[in-house]
């Protein structure tokens, strides 16, 4: 169950994030990579398994097995990648908001895809 | 004995260097220019020694941390990784030299910018560990989009904005890839990797088959494979020069991750994922190839040119790679060097055409090109033979090798049929450009070359570290030539090393941590007993 919720949340999010990410306007495309790399961020915390109220720090009551204890590794991962992502969006947005003040648009191409695409 | 560190500075020099260069860089540009020369020339200096130790044919590993594989993150040194680490060097002081002919002062941050770019590649050449590979890419890739902008313009604006998002959308690929191993496979040092993803069970062999086939794709965007590459002539073309030629070694790391991981991982002892790359690989690098030299012979400037040929050149060395078996990958390493050498050097020289031409640019039509003509043809014939694999220089014996080594397989008539194609097409190429550039009644006058308009890219007046730069390179390109004999030597040995990852596994798992210099716990435990 938690598994089947997970992986329609996941699967939402990427195909929100694909989908954002083909549209001609810069700030659309900034919000699909978003999207995308929460996708892929949540992928990375999932798996190391899917555990509620699971400690990843080990303790002298229980034997220190992954069956009693939540896998620390990717949520180590998960940080680094989250700081990644975050300051590549920012580097994108200033890049973005560039563009678009020295080409006067902000279609990704920097130029408007002629009249008949504007309607 | 030899200092067990070495092996880190490649990585730290740099970093240190590029942070000290923030503070340093708007106050001092002399000191800042002096700073990142020697730092980048102390990484070509530490690249030559780890070289020397590296062709004993050991594979060095050395624990970061110090904690014992595969827990803590390992770096490792091998043939193949002491060749790029030296590529890199060689490299990086030709475009750092060039940069210092005016182009460094363009914009804010590019020495710092360019140590991080360095520290990237290098990191990416040395880990054995996946995620950190993946921390080494970032790296390279925050620094090449600073790089990128150097200087600004709408044209490099735009390329840009298509670059990052582009390698953002890689960046999220390879972390599923990276996660969904781990998922499976319970680790992500190489090493460890290649001894536990043959041994998963057939349940697991569709994800992880998956997993690797996500990896090269990242790869590929990297090493512009053919349905990633159409980044690459726009952005090369809109980067300064310096930048174009340090990015010639950029597409180099995705070459050099497949390779790595086609060999160490999801090679003949593999299991599922034994060669599940080679059948996509070798037909897509044979398109590569074929649509890069096509694209080199319809390019309008002669910077687009320049960068379909080395998308032509990254299908050629993802051919070898490929093809799977030691003796085309090392025609593979071999045709590396000279290729990587080549590309940085043409995208100097396309800098110098532009500045003598003026206004005409790069536009490949006929134009006055003043006093500067004969050095910049003879340049430029020198490079276009050894890129365009013509004898007598290392391009030529390069492509020879790799005939030779394809001739043996299955196909070997159409991949050696379509390699002397795409040859023959970029032949053409150069020969064109290079006649209507240098040859043509409007260039043959030597007469007055029309000043360009004032454009925020315009190529920097002519600078003694330019021509310091070029010869560099130039001398370079006829050593690769002249040194034919030990480089295929080391290729060789280097190819037959990554056919044997059972010496790297050995190599990695086998390094001791250092034992502790004092021991906190230790320490505590004893005073708490000493107490009454």
């Amino acid at each position: 169950m938690t598994a089947a919720l997970v992986s329609i949340g996941l699967g939402t999010l990427c195909a929100a994030g694909i989908y954002l990410m083909l549209r001609p306007r810069t700030f659309s495309v900034v919000l699909g990579l978003t999207l995308l790399s929460y996708a892929a961020n949540l992928f990375i915390f999932f798996m190391g398994r899917i555990r509620i109220g699971a400690l990843p720090i080990v303790d002298a009551q229980r034997a220190p097995t992954l069956a009693h204890y939540a896998d620390p590794l990717p949520q180590a991962l998960v940080l680094t990648a989250i700081v990644i992502s975050f300051a590549m969006t920012a580097l994108l947005l200033v890049i973005a908001l560039r563009a678009r003040a020295e080409t006067g648009s902000d279609h990704v191409d920097g130029v408007e895809a002629g009249p008949e695409a504007r309607q | 004995m030899t200092w067990p560190h070495l092996i880190t500075l490649p990585v730290v020099l740099p970093l240190m260097a590029g942070a000290l260069l923030v503070l340093v860089e708007g106050r001092h540009a002399a000191l800042a220019k002096a700073l990142g020369m020697a730092s980048t020339l102390a990484v070509l200096a530490t690249a030559m020694m780890l070289t020397w130790q590296a062709d004993t044919g050991a594979v060095q590993a050395y624990l970061l941390g110090n904690w014992a594989a595969p827990y803590g993150i390992s770096l490792a040194l091998d043939r193949l990784s002491a060749l790029m680490l030296l590529l890199t060097g060689v490299v990086g002081v030709a475009a750092l030299l060039y940069a210092s002919g005016g182009d460094a002062q363009r914009g804010a941050h590019f020495q710092s910018l360019f140590q991080f770019q360095l520290m990237g590649l290098n990191g990416a050449f040395l880990t054995a560990d996946l995620f950190n590979l993946f921390v080494f890419f970032e790296v390279l890739l925050i620094a090449s989009y600073g790089l990128l902008l150097h200087g600004a313009g709408a044209a490099r604006l735009r390329a840009a904005t298509h670059y990052v998002s582009f390698n953002l959308a890689g960046s999220a690929l390879f972390l599923v890839a990276v996660s969904l191993l781990y998922g499976l496979a319970g680790t992500l040092n190489m090493a460890d990797l290649a001894q536990r993803v043959p041994a998963l069970g057939p349940d697991r062999l569709l994800l992880v088959q998956s997993a690797a086939l996500m990896l090269i794709v990242v790869f590929g965007i990297k090493a512009a494979l053919l349905p990633l590459y159409f980044w690459l002539p726009a952005t090369y073309g809109a980067a300064s020069a310096p930048v174009a030629a340090l990015f010639a070694i950029m597409t180099k790391v995705g070459v050099y991750a497949t390779l790595r991981m086609c060999t160490l991982v999801f090679g003949a002892d593999g299991g599922a994922t034994a060669h599940v790359t080679s059948p996509w690989l070798e037909s897509l690098a044979l398109a590569t190839l074929l649509l890069g030299s096509v694209g080199a012979l319809a390019a309008r400037q002669l910077r687009a040119m320049l960068g379909n040929v080395v998308v032509a050149s990254a299908g050629t060395l993802l051919l070898a790679v490929a093809l799977g078996r030691p003796g085309t990958v090392a025609a593979g390493l071999f045709y590396l060097v000279n290729s990587t050498l080549v590309a940085a050097a043409l995208f100097l020289l396309a800098d110098r055409v532009r500045h003598a031409r003026g206004s005409a640019d790069d536009q490949l039509s006929p134009a006055a090109m003043g006093a500067a003509r004969t050095t910049l043809g003879v340049l430029f014939v020198l490079f276009a033979v050894s890129a365009a694999g013509m004898p007598p220089l290392a391009g030529f014996m390069g492509k020879v090798l790799l005939l030779q080594a394809a001739g043996q397989g299955p196909w070997a008539g159409g991949i050696v049929a379509t390699i002397l194609a795409a040859s023959l097409l970029t032949l053409v190429a150069f020969a064109r450009s290079g006649s209507t550039l240098f040859w043509k009644p409007g260039a043959a006058s030597d007469g007055p070359v029309i000043a360009p308009p004032a454009l925020a890219d315009a190529p920097m007046p002519t600078h003694w570290a330019h021509g310091a730069s070029l010869a560099w390179l130039a001398v370079l390109i006829v050593s690769c030539a002249v040194l034919a004999a030990p480089l295929s030597r080391y290729a060789a040995a280097a190819a037959q090393q990554l056919f044997d990852p059972a010496a790297y596994r050995q190599a990695v798992f086998g390094a001791q941590p250092a034992p502790p210099a004092f021991d906190v716990r230790r320490e505590m435990r004893e005073r708490k007993a000493a107490k009454p």
